[in-house]
């Protein structure tokens, strides 16, 4: 920590930093002390913390699962068996209801995302100076837990969900008839800067607006959560539980939204216009 | 906010799980989910099968029930009729046989009488002879006056 007794603004601005892992400016490579560090080591650094828990959370979803598709059997479910056929028959459905191709990738693409995000998501609940109090102990400075806060996370998903709108729309159409979707509407072959301009901003508006919404709902209830945190401990339970019963409806709410436009936007890139 | 690796890191394990969930979480349980499904379907299907066969049979029961009822009344009447002939005619022959009874009777009746009066006028004869040889003091010669007595006898 930055002092013993931080400031309101110093314990705020230390709960938002990523565990950096970088090269210094003087050549050295390591753990990053304080944000105006891990500025300086640029692009190349990673984010421990993000990606310990995102993974971490990713191999808990696929080993849930995975143990639950191995014993997947058609007599009457039971337990694990039964959650995990209620998710993929949910997502199932959303799928078959949005996208009228034939994709053997979207609708696992889709669980993925859901249960995923819903996971990093639901890192928001736990109190926000449990871990990094305990990583504190370990001598970890700086501990961010909920990956979805991180803006390379959700970026990182949506620039892959981007790749794999590209991917199908050349799939599909051809790279012509990507490219004259791009060019030839809405206003005819006359007018191509200006439809490439609009279509454009649409096109790049996706990924962006995607990983923006995601950072964005769960940066602010993690923020709000660290500011009940600075009050007095008496009165805190009385801010924090009701924030935290409703931020269960936005952890779903963005996974499920974050899931459904994937599929949307690949269904728009399966379709000629 | 910093961007940096984190970016592609996250983007290759995001990867690397949909790859995952795509090759070994997905399948299995969708398999499972499709062959529940079918045979929840096939179920359905027996359910209803098993509900027509029952219809049919029920269809069936009842109508050999109706068709048993008929016959059973039809051979009721056949019995009934048989019965009323066998009556009619064992009537006739007790009838009949009461008539041949009462002939036979009536016969014998007759005949008895007849040997009765044949008795009768043989022991009147008698007793009239034996009343005349009284009264004649004398023995009529039952050879010499046989034909008398004779006469006599039919004149009885």
């Amino acid at each position: 920590m930055a002092s013993e007794n931080p400031t309101a603004s110093e314990y705020i601005q230390h709960h938002l930093q990523n565990l950096t892992y970088g090269q210094h400016p003087d050549g050295s490579w390591g753990i990053a002390h304080g944000a105006a560090e891990a500025a300086e080591m640029g692009f190349w650094a990673i984010h421990l913390d993000t990606m310990g828990f995102s993974i971490a959370l990713g191999v808990l979803f696929l080993w849930l699962f995975r143990s639950a598709a191995k014993k997947a059997h058609a007599g009457v479910p039971s337990g694990l068996q039964n959650f995990v056929e209620l998710m993929v028959d949910f997502v199932d459905g959303s799928v078959k209801e949005t996208f009228h191709g034939k994709s053997k990738v979207i609708a696992p693409l889709a669980l993925t995302i859901f249960v995923w995000v819903f996971l990093m998501n639901t890192m928001d609940l736990i109190p926000v100076d449990f871990i990094p109090a305990l990583a504190g102990l370990m001598g970890i400075e700086y501990m961010k837990v909920v990956p979805t806060t991180d803006m390379n996370a959700t970026l990182g998903m949506a620039f892959s969900v981007f790749a794999l709108i590209i991917y199908y729309s050349i799939k599909v159409k051809g790279v012509g008839g990507f490219i004259g979707e791009l060019t030839l509407q809405p206003f005819g072959k006359w007018m191509i800067p200006f439809n490439l301009l609009l279509e454009g901003v649409g096109l790049i508006a996706k990924p962006i607006s995607l990983a923006l919404r995601l950072f964005g709902n769960l940066y602010a209830g993690e923020l709000i959560f660290i500011l009940i945190a600075i009050l007095p401990f008496w009165v805190q339970w009385a801010l924090s539980v009701p924030w935290a019963i409703f931020h269960i409806l936005v952890i779903v709410l963005q996974a499920f939204i974050f899931m459904m436009l994937t599929i949307v936007y690949l269904s728009m890139a399966h379709e000629e216009h | 906010m910093n961007l940096n690796l984190t970016l592609f890191g996250q983007a290759i394990s995001f990867a690397i799980f949909v790859w995952f969930c795509m090759k070994y979480v997905w399948p299995p349980v969708i398999a499972a989910l499709e062959e529940r499904s079918k045979k929840i379907a096939d179920g359905l299907e027996a359910a209803n099968r098993a509900s027509r066969d029952l219809e049919t049979a029920q269809e069936q029961a009842t109508k050999t029930l109706r068709e048993s009822k008929v016959e059973a009344a039809e051979i009721i009447e056949q019995a009934n009729k048989r019965a009323n002939q066998i009556i009619d005619e064992a009537k006739e022959q007790a009838l009949t046989e009461g008539q041949r009874l009462r002939t036979a009777a009536q016969a014998e009746i007759e005949q008895d009488v007849m040997r009765a009066k044949e008795a009768l006028r043989a022991q009147v004869s008698l007793l009239a002879v034996t009343g005349a040889e009284k009264i004649l003091g004398a023995i009529v010669d039952e050879k010499a006056h046989s034909e008398l007595v004779e006469k006599l006898a039919e004149e009885l």
